[in-house]
């Protein structure tokens, strides 16, 4: 009997969490012992704890997909976020479209890290390992906890019901779909950075090879941000039906934040391998970036700060993930506190060196963050010590947050070229003058051409060529002329690609920020209007059935000077079952621009009423996503990561038999 | 759980924002209603400004702002009625008043802490070359120490 069997597997699910849970306390506690004490025995437990704990969550993570695929309506979870008409990729992703199954999504990454840290870790000194995975292990009993015993996936329901509530259909698309487990694995592997700083301030060591071995994870978790959140914009701007990119609500400020501590955690770790300098600093960053990660969690999860994508709001919740950040967060800082005396710097540089343009990057990256926070959480602060009820939204932060990026875009490719330990400032600036002038050139031209006034468009501009140019000069010079392209180390690559991926995104904002034209208007069938030099034309209209919706389909062509570009048929989608309508604009995808029209409703006097945008370089922002997310990869991929692996392996191995 | 599906709801619906009977035959004016729209927070939603808001009450903020506009307001006239119905919650970027002062002092006055942390750590790492050899055959001797223990 197949119904049997759900039970079966769901309760299943249910035990192995709960022996998972038992399994991380265990983790959490003997390898600290043991690595405390020097009991090689009790340090090696952590291996096989890591491994179970991320074996028995799997194993519940599939038993709740396993509900999910066959429609397992006993489980009150299927029955809210499922239903049996739903595709099958959505029946799939409707596992973590939902609170109680992302947190086990969420549970499942940290257990992964966890063991990868122990597949990957075999050149860590054994206390630093096993400190690092009874850390990763207290963060595991943490949100397993939090699981079992607020959000319990699992819960069957009195009477199963025939069908299910289905999904929100504004959540069935690939692009939303595969948005959280992106940002999840960029939440969580910053969760790696912080069991490195907590062992290694136990450890009361931070040295070069600390910062080799954290930077990859660091490196890992920012590509995978970077990619959550690329996507998360990037539905918003086909999906929502105006092309809005980034609303600056306190659930996108939640993964932004611990973006922006990530690059300038990234940044400061090279300094730290590099020139073992910038320790302490460092140790806390990668507390920091853990903790807003946290705060995401809790802003997200609690609705204490009201957004558009607030999952669950649910006080008890809330109060338990305060619980969780404060002790986290609160022991690792009075750790640091204790011990960051003990990490003296080496590094001797002079007051224009690569490690004072890192420090640079990082005031300008941790203020822009903290700018950010104090944005998000003033609403709160204000209503409890003010008795101010009030907002900050998108005017504000356009206005306090674009001044630390457009220092960041002018002083990156000077502070990226500078030399180690002593430069010469006017040494580095003559080999960029090309740049410099070809990013004027280009700001004065559009500044020139344009019809506006303002002068974001050109600025914007001007500041991504000058980004990009200036990280391909770096390249060349690098190569010594070209020479050694193809022979650079991979992280060169990888900084130079991010780097104006960085401009790239740049560009893409300010343009489509200034440039962007609109238009509403009634559109009788057959009738044509202008915008932008583009000629839209409404062909038709017809209704159609889909796969589980109703859709209103218009037909529309696209034309510029006469001749056809292309026919787009934009949409509103009603999903029975919801009764939501939704909308599907139909976009003409282009390298500078895109045209974005969308289906409103019938009107009273006859036609339909439509919108159309002319979206100057909106790709150039995903596409400069993209890039970073690539530099990232091509970074990480780097030889020295690997070979030092190799040689710590051999000087690992002799280190005395304990 | 109904507080989410409502959530959901609200914010499934930004199929219209605008609609074009909504809009004012001037198009000078109508830009001008555009922009305030952009800086005033739909009160039933979450963070969202009455110009990408699809709810009921967007669209009668909205056909307000025009109103007032129509009767010949400035823009802060028209923004400053808005407040005075609705409070200060109506505004996506508060006014640099009273406690708000926090909230827009709190960037540039840490940007001035780092920047002055961030020279005096500068300052004192280029200056200990200053002291001569010992202070790296310290460090040299630290080093030693470190390759010796393996």
């Amino acid at each position: 009997m197949p119904a049997y069997n759900g039970l079966m597997i769901a309760e299943l699910g249910h035990f192995a969490l709960i022996l998972a849970l038992m399994i991380a306390c265990i983790q959490a506690v003997v390898p600290l012992i043991g690595a405390h004490k020097r009991w090689p025995g009790w340090m090696a437990v952590a291996e096989p704890a890591a491994n179970t704990q991320f074996l028995l969550v799997a194993l519940a993570f599939g038993a709740l997909m396993y509900a999910f695929i066959t429609s397992d309506f006993s489980l009150q979870l299927v029955v809210t976020n499922s239903h049996s008409a739903k595709p099958m990729l959505y029946k799939v992703t409707g596992v973590w479209g939902n609170h109680e199954g992302s947190m086990l999504l969420w549970v499942l990454i940290v257990t992964l890290f966890g063991a990868m840290a122990q597949w990957f870790g075999g050149n860590l000194p054994p206390t630093l390992r096993a400190r690092i995975l009874a850390v990763q292990g207290m963060i595991g009993v943490a949100f397993l906890a939090f699981v079992l015993f607020t959000s319990n996936p699992f819960l069957r329901t009195e009477v199963a019901p025939f069908d299910g509530r289905g999904l929100n259909p504004l959540l069935q698309d690939p692009g939303l779909a595969f948005h959280p487990p992106f940002l999840y694995l960029g939440y969580v592997g910053l969760s790696m950075a912080f069991s490195f700083a907590v062992a290694a301030l136990i450890e009361g060591r931070v040295d070069a090879a600390w910062g080799r071995w954290v930077r990859p994870w660091t490196l890992a978790a920012w590509i995978f941000l970077t990619i959550g959140i690329g996507l998360g914009s990037w539905w918003a701007y086909y999906e929502l039906g105006w092309g809005g990119f980034w609303f600056w609500d306190p659930v996108e400020n939640a993964s932004f934040m611990p973006w922006l501590v990530a690059v300038a955690l990234l940044h400061s770790a090279i300094v730290v391998e590099k020139r073992e300098s910038l320790k302490s600093w460092t140790v806390l960053l990668a507390i920091i970036a853990f903790g807003f990660s946290l705060i995401g969690a809790f802003i997200t999860r609690s609705g204490i700060i009201t957004s558009v994508h607030a999952f669950a709001t649910d006080p008890e919740r809330g109060v338990f993930l305060l619980l969780i950040l404060c002790v986290f967060v609160g022991g690792a800082l009075t750790l640091f506190a204790a011990r960051a005396s003990v990490m003296e710097a080496k590094g001797v540089f002079g007051m224009v060196s690569r490690e004072s343009a890192l420090v640079v990057n990082n005031i300008l990256l941790g203020v822009a963050a903290f700018v950010v926070f104090v944005g998000t959480i003033w609403p709160l602060v204000s209503e409890m010590f003010f008795d101010r009820k009030l907002s900050v939204g998108e005017p504000f932060f356009n206005q306090a947050f674009t001044p630390f990026m457009v220092a960041l875009g002018l002083v990156l490719p000077i502070g990226a070229m500078l030399p180690w330990k002593r430069a010469r400032l006017g040494r580095v600036i003559r080999k960029l003058i090309p740049a410099m002038i070809l990013a004027v050139a280009v700001g004065a031209l559009l500044w020139a051409i344009q019809t506006e006034k303002s002068g974001l468009g050109p600025i914007g501009l001007m500041l991504g060529t000058w980004l990009v140019a200036g990280s391909l000069v770096d390249l060349w010079a690098r190569s010594a002329g070209g020479k050694r392209l193809f022979r650079l180390p991979r992280a060169d690559w990888g900084k130079t690609v991010a780097h104006s991926g960085l401009g790239v995104t740049m560009v893409g904002v300010a343009g489509l920020l200034a440039w962007e034209a609109e238009d509403i208007r009634v559109v009788q069938e057959g009738e044509s209007y202008d915008l932008a030099g583009y000629t839209i034309t409404l062909d038709g209209v017809e209704r159609l059935p889909g796969a589980n919706y109703i859709s209103t389909l218009a037909i529309v062509t696209l034309s510029k000077d006469g001749r056809e570009i292309s026919t787009l048929t934009p949409e509103k989608r009603v999903y029975p079952v919801s009764g939501q309508p939704t909308t599907e604009a139909a976009i003409d995808n282009g390298f500078l621009r895109d045209v974005y029209v969308v289906i409103g409703d019938p009107q009273a006097g006859g036609g339909w009423a439509m919108r159309a945008y002319y979206k100057p370089l909106a790709n150039w922002i995903w596409g400069g996503s993209i890039l970073m997310a690539l530099g990232g990869a091509l970074s990480l991929s780097d030889r020295r990561y690997r070979v030092a692996a190799g040689a710590r392996k051999t000087r690992a191995v002799g280190v005395p038999a304990e | 759980m109904k507080r989410l599906i409502l959530i959901l709801m609200v914010l499934a619906s930004p199929v219209w924002a605008v609609e074009p009977d909504e809009m004012l035959d001037d198009p000078a004016l109508e830009a001008r209603a555009r922009e305030i729209s952009k800086g005033l927070r739909c009160l039933v939603c979450r963070n969202e400004n009455i110009d990408d808001s699809n709810a009921d009450l967007a669209r009668d903020l909205r056909i307000e702002v025009r109103e007032r506009l129509l009767a010949g307001d400035s823009n802060e006239e028209t923004m400053s009625f808005l407040v005075d119905r609705y409070g200060e919650y109506v505004l996506l970027k508060p006014t640099a008043s009273g406690s708000n002062k926090v909230l827009y002092l709190a960037g540039p006055v840490m940007m001035v802490i780092a920047a002055l942390g961030g020279v005096l750590y500068l300052r004192r790492r280029s200056r200990i070359p200053a002291r001569g050899e010992e202070a790296l055959s310290v460090d040299e001797a630290k080093r030693l120490d470190e390759i010796m223990k393996g």
